[in-house]
């Protein structure tokens, strides 16, 4: 059964179609990767499907449920109060700009919302988090704040803190745009590493190695739609003149 | 020593006893002031920040009414408006709760345009990643917006508590017994400059107390940019 489906889903802001009829499917612990041009909508996609942005058609299901779906009338049918929750707590999102609490120490920022937002024990959740911490090599850390680190040790914060909720699929927007080209490494290893985690994880990324190694499945978007998909062996070497020549642009 | 800078009929001693009293009475409004001043200032920014065009409109223009006119005016206002309009019989009870209410919301007025000056500076990124992280919309606010825009309005707020310390001796205006009407009062009195200098410098010192305990809580949120 897919963890994650997202049927015929439309979005558009303003009088711009961003997302034109896509959809997606993600089982549980798969690896998808989603590439494309800037402005072809892949936030917009992850946005959509972690709820921060309502779709304007279509539907999403997770675990086999449908949670999110707009009426044929055009009403938008969302989850609402506990609902919510527990569908919320399936995926996490770790952003291009990591959007970590700056008023809080690196193990407040992991530990605060399972200890107050799942209400799980302390001690237990505190020993969760160094464990996620060494996995990310910032065990010396948990009394760091975010602004005495580097960007790649913010990044990887962001992804334990975002682990730490135990969800059930991961999405990564862009996640080593922000960072400097020699910290990108670091954190691209760390995301392998989760591989054997077994959660899911649709990874936004301009990555293109990283992408062909880690991939189960490939999208690459174009102008709101799914250009292309597959393997990444034939994703790579699909003849699709936007996607050559896009991958082209890259390696210069 | 002082008697002979001092060359009023009034004991050096009973006038700073006299201007003692009158400070303590500029504190209370001070304090109360802020007391109320602050949490209502949150809440006009919200209705200031509201979606509700009603609201939205209604507290522009109370914001503005209240930083486009005088405050002694608004101290005028709130002391005989029950008068002149209700016919209400306002005694000398009344005039103390009129310049705390005075007081209030004005300075709710300026607090709340700093307020929303911080709230709408914060990135839209810590409340996607806190709704995220399973923070329910309340405690977004209160622990992960609000700390936040605390640290950042401290030094605006700094300004705007100065100037009420130099803002009590409005109270003048409706004969209220403040340090600077006393003052006022003995120099009268006396035909002697000395009181305004013993005034002036209690409210120096009380601005160097504020100043220096607003930039110990500034200091105590420094661990972090
Ligand atoms: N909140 C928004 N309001 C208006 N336009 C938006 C908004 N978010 C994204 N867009 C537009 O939607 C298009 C797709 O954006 P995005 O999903 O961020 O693309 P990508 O992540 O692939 O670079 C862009 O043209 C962008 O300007
Ligand atoms: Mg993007």
């Amino acid at each position: 059964m897919a963890l994650l489906e997202m049927n015929h889903i439309r979005k558009h802001f303003g009088g711009l179609e961003v997302i034109k009829d896509i959809s997606l499917k993600v089982n549980e612990g798969e690896i998808l990767s989603i590439i494309g041009p800037s402005g072809s909508g892949k936030s917009t996609m992850l946005r959509c499907a972690t709820m921060l942005e309502t779709i304007d058609s279509g539907e999403i299901i997770y675990n086999g449920e449908r949670v999110a779906w707009v009426e044929p009338d055009g009403k938008k049918v969302y989850p609402k109060g506990a609902k919510m929750k527990e569908v919320g707590s399936l995926f996490g999102l770790v952003f291009q700009n990591f959007n970590l609490f700056p008023h809080y120490s690196v193990m407040k920022n992991i530990t605060d919302p399972p200890i107050h937002n799942q209400k799980r024990g302390r001690d237990e959740v505190f020993a969760e988090a160094r464990q996620l911490l060494k996995k990310m090599g910032l065990e010396d850390k948990e009394n760091a704040y975010p602004c005495q680190l580097s960007g790649g040790q913010c990044q990887r914060v962001a992804i334990a803190r975002a682990l730490a909720l135990n969800p059930k699929i991961l999405f990564f927007d862009e996640p080593t745009s922000a960072l400097d080209p020699e910290l990108t490494g670091e954190v691209l290893k760390v995301i392998k590493s989760l591989a054997d985690l077994h959660i899911a994880m649709v990874i936004v990324t301009h990555e293109m190695n990283f992408a062909r190694e880690i991939s189960d499945h490939i999208i690459f978007m174009d102008q709101g739609v799914v250009a292309v998909e597959g393997s990444a062996h034939d994703v790579f070497n699909a003849d699709h003149a936007r996607m050559q020549a896009f991958l082209g642009k890259l390696q210069h | 020593m002082s008697v002979i800078f001092y060359g009023g009929t009034m004991r050096f001693s009973v006038m700073l006893q006299q201007l003692g009293g009158g400070m303590l009475k500029s504190m209370s409004i001070f304090a109360l002031t802020l007391l109320f001043a602050l949490p209502l200032g949150l809440f006009v920014s919200f209705g200031r920040m509201s979606k509700n065009k009603i609201l939205q409109g209604a507290m522009k223009v109370y914001i503005s009414i209240m930083r486009g006119t005088p405050l002694m005016l608004q101290l005028l206002a709130v002391y005989f408006g029950p008068y002149y309009l209700f016919g209400a019989n306002i005694g000398g009870g009344y005039r103390f709760t009129a310049i705390i209410i005075a007081f209030s919301i004005n300075y709710a007025a300026y607090f709340a345009e700093i307020y929303r000056s911080g709230i709408e500076s914060m990135s839209p990124g810590q409340y996607e990643a806190a709704r995220l992280l399973g923070y329910s919309k309340s405690s977004t606010f209160l622990k992960i917006i609000f700390p936040q825009v605390i640290k950042r309005i401290l030094p605006s707020m700094t300004n705007e508590v100065i100037t009420l310390i130099k803002d009590t001796s409005l109270a003048f205006s409706l004969a209220y017994a403040e340090m600077f009407t006393i003052a006022k009062q003995i120099a009268a009195k006396e035909t002697n400059f000395m009181p305004f200098l013993v005034a002036a410098l209690f409210y120096y010192v009380f601005n160097a107390l504020v100043a220096f305990l607003m930039e110990r809580l500034e200091k105590s949120m420094s661990y972090y940019t």
